[in-house]
């Protein structure tokens, strides 16, 4: 079972992104035949395996609670494609 | 001699007896690269005055008896994926064309203490993301050996640069192998430290368990000079190890005594070219000249690194690569063009009387989104950030990412194994020596498995290097992979300057 | 004592500002009412490169609140993103803990001192850590086209608190929140201002309803937007009724499809109705994974004991102990212990130095806390000592002091910060001597010879009129005794 253009299409919405018809077609294809390889790995028994979400097993890691300056607004904002004197700016927020 | 042909340890030594002022090293490296880099296409961004202010506040500091930093006036050029306060940022991206950061990443900090003169902003592909810097969206570097072949990726500007002498000096970044792959087809020599290292604070995420930086350089003390200067703790990195930095150009020139070698057989395989597995076993022979001895080992489960690799490092990148939207910094998609094919997308539908499908349609909000993204990167991470979305996508995230992350436990057992009994492990960087620009622009799955020998380190947070170990009958490098314990960089560097005594891969250039 | 024809159903999310100098990970200030975007840094904007690194005195607060709420610590615990794209969260995710959360399986007792309803234990679920979120407001001025966004807030630490749906009425809600917050407050963790934003709350609600089929469920709805307690108890009385009325007309049972998944509504508070609210792009796929940035955080058994230890007498307990202590009704220790810490400390020393709990609880409830109300001052700004007032309702209880003559006695200390013993002095309140009151008795009784032929008829009420010339004579006369004397003579004449 591969993947279906249905679900490359709801995953576009997922991650923001969106596709001619043609670009999903290749994606399809192409992440189907990704999918495909990276299957190989339910050939593996890791039933008793730990999942390793870090290669380090530090824990505990901390910063005290010292506030520090933060950015000038000005440098903040600098980046921002849209804004105004105080704020980022976007499109409407709808039903908040 | 020839400022050009000197390593950075030669040049530093020429630096502090006052043969050469950094000013003059500087002047000498741009005037290089005004020289060859349209040709080869290394550097995304040079500033020729902020390097001189620079070279001449040290040459200042260094007149007036000033205590200099470890670098003391050393050229150094960085991937443009590490953050500049003040000075564009691009990782190679659409998205962040015009991205001028508030804040240094602590591996420039460091750089910038140990009196290096940033240089320049190299060439990458697209968020790190690739193997042949073709996916940068500005521009091809070609590769210094072989204009028409890749420098490799993602740090190829970093590696083309010292290949074709443009700096001594590079930091590169190395996810999956992005520093070793192109180190080995430049012909130089790169380290991918063990994970945590070197802080990733200010280094723009690709896949953040998976990511470090690291040096690339003409030889194994050059490296471990620029490594001494970027490692140690940071408290702003949670990842960073809190482990002292040793003084590795203080132990570099020792050789290993005892020395023993493990040679894995699964890097040995079907794929692997012919003259890439002579020189390799050559370079065996070298060390076991010097007195190093040979074990066979086995990696059983590292012909599973590929598809781990790209289950995690696709799932990281999708989450890193959200903050992409066009809100708080970078590219925008024209909202006056969206906002009317919306308008226009909306009236079609309402024409048409297809409820379900406006419905469906986009606020402006989430078209904006969708448009910024879809717009503002390119086809490589657009793959990438889909492949992620939908292997962490409800009902994918236990057979994708925990199994992933389970398999990844294996291989990094397998090393824990391996080096109880051996101190490195010797092998190919990559299979082939540097493929053709274009070659791999095809086919995704193709490109991704050039990976096979690189990305294990990674995904085991373990050291390795990448040093110079022959030449292809049509004249490219090929490089000899030497992997090492955590933390144990010192041994790969005197393993590799061993190898660079014996031998002189490293200081041939291109013709 | 449930008269309708359902029963209600409701679980609460609670989210808490933690009260930290700095952010969850990064170190910009939390301070409150700032200027829009100037209090961000790389990591709060979420700039490319930015890291996070946790700040310790949350997960202490967090820790702290997890263990007074009866909560589990388990011994691993780890931060998950969860990713979602909007423009106030601009990391694109939220830091947050998924499935091994920093503490489960707690609970929490409420109960109303009034009886409206049974002592129950609120089971809670969880409470985790995670980040907050930037503002998003529309900008009326520019019409409807563009949100404008205030990252200020981004990244200050939330606990997120969540009960189980064990909660039966909006009283019982409302009494949850009471405590919960109360709880919170003695904690110190947080100050719980709901006006600010740094107490929010979300309740989900439906009912079960008997049929001749058996008992069904209606459709939970997701409450949002509720900006006080009051504002709870009304939304969910509100939604309970609606859903009341939505099922006799559609008969739609939760999981049914359509129409029986789970909807998102908001609280009106002008017009008292809550509001289905826009459905979400994708049904919320929040791709939890664990995050790459932050390593997980174990804490000990002996450190949840440290904790433990360290929490001091919590609400409950201290309620339990007042009643047993000072003999006060369970609806006085109510209303001490939820005056907050200081109050009760007052109130201790009061009632032990006074030798009269009950007294001592009416004086403060009354007189005490309406002084703090009308000066708008809290206890520890408050003139009067405990030890002062102890003498104060000592000389009370002596007989030394009527009623009305005491209260004068406490406004005057009130006011001039003195003690008791002064203030009775300035106001020329001195104890009358036993024989000065007989002689004052006597000498009234030959001058009122009506009076005394009245009394010995037994017309007592003629008394009165003597008590009022005697307090002309002598304001410190005690009425009471004063009445006592006069009928001891008047029956030996
Ligand atoms: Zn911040």
């Amino acid at each position: 079972m591969g993947l279906t253009r249905d679900e490359v299409a709801k995953v576009s919405l997922l991650a923001r992104l969106r596709f001619s018809d043609e670009e999903l077609d290749t994606l399809t294809t192409q992440l189907g035949q990704v999918v495909e390889y990276v299957r190989q790995l339910e050939e593996l028994d890791t039933e008793s395996v730990l999942p390793m979400a870090h290669v380090e097993d530090n824990h505990n890691i901390f910063a005290d609670d010292l506030p520090r300056p933060s950015l000038n607004r000005e440098d903040a904002l600098a980046n921002a494609p849209k804004r105004d004197d105080e704020c980022y700016r976007v499109p409407a927020v709808l039903g908040d | 001699m020839s400022v050009l042909e000197s390593t950075a340890t030669e040049l530093l030594a020429e630096l502090a007896a006052g043969n050469v002022s950094a000013a003059e090293l500087t002047q000498t490296y741009l005037a290089q690269i005004e020289d060859h880099d349209e040709a080869i296409g290394a550097f995304l961004n040079v500033d020729a005055e902020r390097a001189l202010t620079q070279a001449e506040a040290i040459d200042t500091r260094r007149r007036a008896g000033a205590k200099l930093g470890l670098l003391a006036g050393l050229p150094v050029a960085v991937k443009d994926v590490l953050c500049t306060k003040g000075w564009t940022t691009t990782c190679g991206s659409r998205m962040l064309e015009h991205f001028v950061p508030p804040y240094d990443a602590t591996v420039i900090s460091k750089l910038k203490a140990a009196d290096a003169v940033l240089i320049g902003k190299t060439n990458m592909d697209e968020f790190a993301m690739g193997g042949s810097t073709e996916n940068s969206a500005f521009k091809r570097t070609h590769n210094p050996w072989a204009l028409d072949r890749t420098p490799g990726g993602s740090s190829g500007g970093a590696a083309a640069c010292v290949a074709s002498n443009m700096a001594p000096l590079s930091i590169g970044t190395d996810t999956g192998g992005s520093i070793r792959q192109p180190a080995a087809f430049c012909g130089v020599t790169g380290m991918k430290p063990t994970y945590g290292r070197v802080s990733r604070y200010g280094l723009v995420a690709f896949a953040s368990s998976l990511d470090q930086a690291g040096p690339l350089a003409r030889t194994a003390e050059d490296v471990a000079l620029l490594l001494e200067a970027i490692a140690g703790h940071d408290p702003l990195d949670s990842t960073s190890a809190n482990v002292s930095t040793p003084s590795y150009t203080a132990t570099v020139r020792e050789p290993l005594a005892g020395l023993r070698l493990g040679v894995a057989r699964e890097h040995f395989g079907d794929g692997l070219d012919r003259e890439v597995d002579a020189a390799v076993r050559e370079a065996i022979k070298v060390f076991e000249s010097q007195g190093a001895s040979v074990h066979e080992i086995s990696l059983p489960h590292s012909k599973y690194a590929i598809a781990t690799y790209y289950i995690i490092a696709p799932c990281e990148a999708s989450s890193n690569l959200a903050r992409y939207d066009g809100v708080h910094y970078g590219y925008r998609t024209d909202e006056k063009e969206m906002l009317a094919e919306l308008a226009e997308e909306r009236k079609a539908l309402e024409a048409a009387g297809d409820r379900a499908r406006l419905d469906a349609l986009d606020s402006s909000l989430v078209r904006m989104y969708r448009e910024t993204r879809s717009e503002g990167f390119g086809a490589e991470v657009k793959r990438r950030v889909m492949l992620g979305s939908y292997a962490l996508s409800a009902g994918y995230y236990d057979a994708y990412y925990v199994k992933a992350l389970k398999v990844r436990r294996l291989i990094r057992e397998d090393y824990d194994a391996a080096f109880k009994d051996v101190d490195l492990i010797i092998g190919p960087t990559t299979a082939t020596a540097a493929f053709k620009l274009g070659e791999m622009n095809e086919d995704p799955l193709t490109m991704y498995l050039q990976d096979l020998y690189t990305v294990s380190a990674n995904l085991a947070g373990i050291a390795a290097i990448s040093v110079p170990c022959g030449i292809t009958g049509s004249g490219l490098p090929i490089g000899l992979q030497l992997q090492a314990a955590p933390f144990e960089e010192e041994k790969l560097l005197r393993a590799a300057h061993m190898f660079q005594r014996a031998t002189d891969w490293h200081t041939r250039r291109p013709g | 004592m449930n008269d309708k024809p359902y029963e209600i159903i409701i679980g609460l999310e609670v989210h808490v500002q933690l009260q930290t100098q700095s952010k969850l990970f990064c170190r910009c200030s939390t301070t409150f009412g700032q200027p829009p975007n100037t209090q961000t840094c790389p990591v709060c904007i979420g700039m490319p490169g930015a890291l996070p690194v946790m700040n310790r005195r949350a997960f202490e607060l967090a820790l702290k609140t997890a263990v007074a709420l009866n909560l589990d610590i388990p011994a691993f615990t780890k931060w998950d993103r969860k990713n979602y794209f909007y423009p106030d969260l601009p990391k694109g995710y939220q830091i947050s803990q998924f499935d091994l959360p920093m503490s489960q399986h707690g609970w929490l007792e409420i109960s109303d001192p009034k009886g409206a309803f049974e002592p129950k234990r609120v089971r809670i679920t969880r409470a985790h850590l995670e980040d907050d979120a930037g503002k998003s407001m529309h900008d009326e001025a520019a019409g409807k086209s563009d949100s404008r966004i205030d990252l200020n807030r981004t990244g200050t630490p939330l606990l997120e608190i969540v009960s189980e749906p064990d909660i039966r009425s909006p009283q019982e809600a409302k009494a949850y929140l009471t405590e919960l917050k109360l709880l919170l407050t003695y904690l110190g963790v947080s100050d719980c201002n709901m006006q600010e934003g740094s107490l929010r709350v979300d309740g989900n609600l439906n009912l079960h309803i008997d049929t001749p089929e058996g008992r069904i469920a209606t459709p939970i709805a997701e409450v949002k937007n509720m900006n006080s307690f009051r504002a709870v108890e009304r939304a969910m009385a509100y939604e309970a009724q609606r859903q009341c009325e939505v099922w006799r007309e559609n008969k739609i049972k939760l999981g049914d499809k359509p129409g029986g998944h789970k909807t998102t509504r908001g609280w009106d508070d002008t017009q008292q109705v809550t509001i289905k609210q826009r459905e979400k792009e994708e049904s919320s796929d929040y791709r939890y994974f664990p995050d790459p940035d932050l390593l997980p955080v174990i804490v000990t058994a002996e450190e949840v004991e440290q904790v433990r230890a360290s929490l001091g007498e919590l609400p409950a307990a201290m309620r339990t102990r007042l009643e047993t202590t000072y003999g006060i009704d369970p609806y006085d220790s109510d209303v001490l212990v939820n005056q907050g810490r200081e109050l009760v400390v007052y109130y201790e020393e009061l009632a032990t130095a006074s030798g009269d709990g009950r007294r001592a609880s009416n004086w403060v409830q009354q007189d005490v806390l309406r002084t703090l109300n009308e000066s708008q001052t809290s206890i520890s700004e408050f003139s009067v000592s405990a030890a002062a007032l102890a003498d104060l309702l000592k000389a009370i209880k002596a007989g030394d002091l009527d009623n009305t003559r005491s209260k004068d006695v406490f406004d005057e200390m009130v006011r001039s910060g003195r003690t008791a013993g002064d203030a009775m002095a300035t106001l020329g309140i001195e104890k009358v001597d036993a024989s000065d009151a007989e002689s004052l008795c006597r000498e009234l009784l030959e001058a009122n010879p009506k009076i005394v032929e009245d009394l010995k008829a037994g017309k007592m009420k003629a008394v009165g009129s003597l008590i009022g010339q005697a307090k002309q004579k002598n304001p410190n006369v005690n009425p009471g005794q004063f009445k006592d004397m006069c009928l001891k003579i008047v029956e030996s004449m």
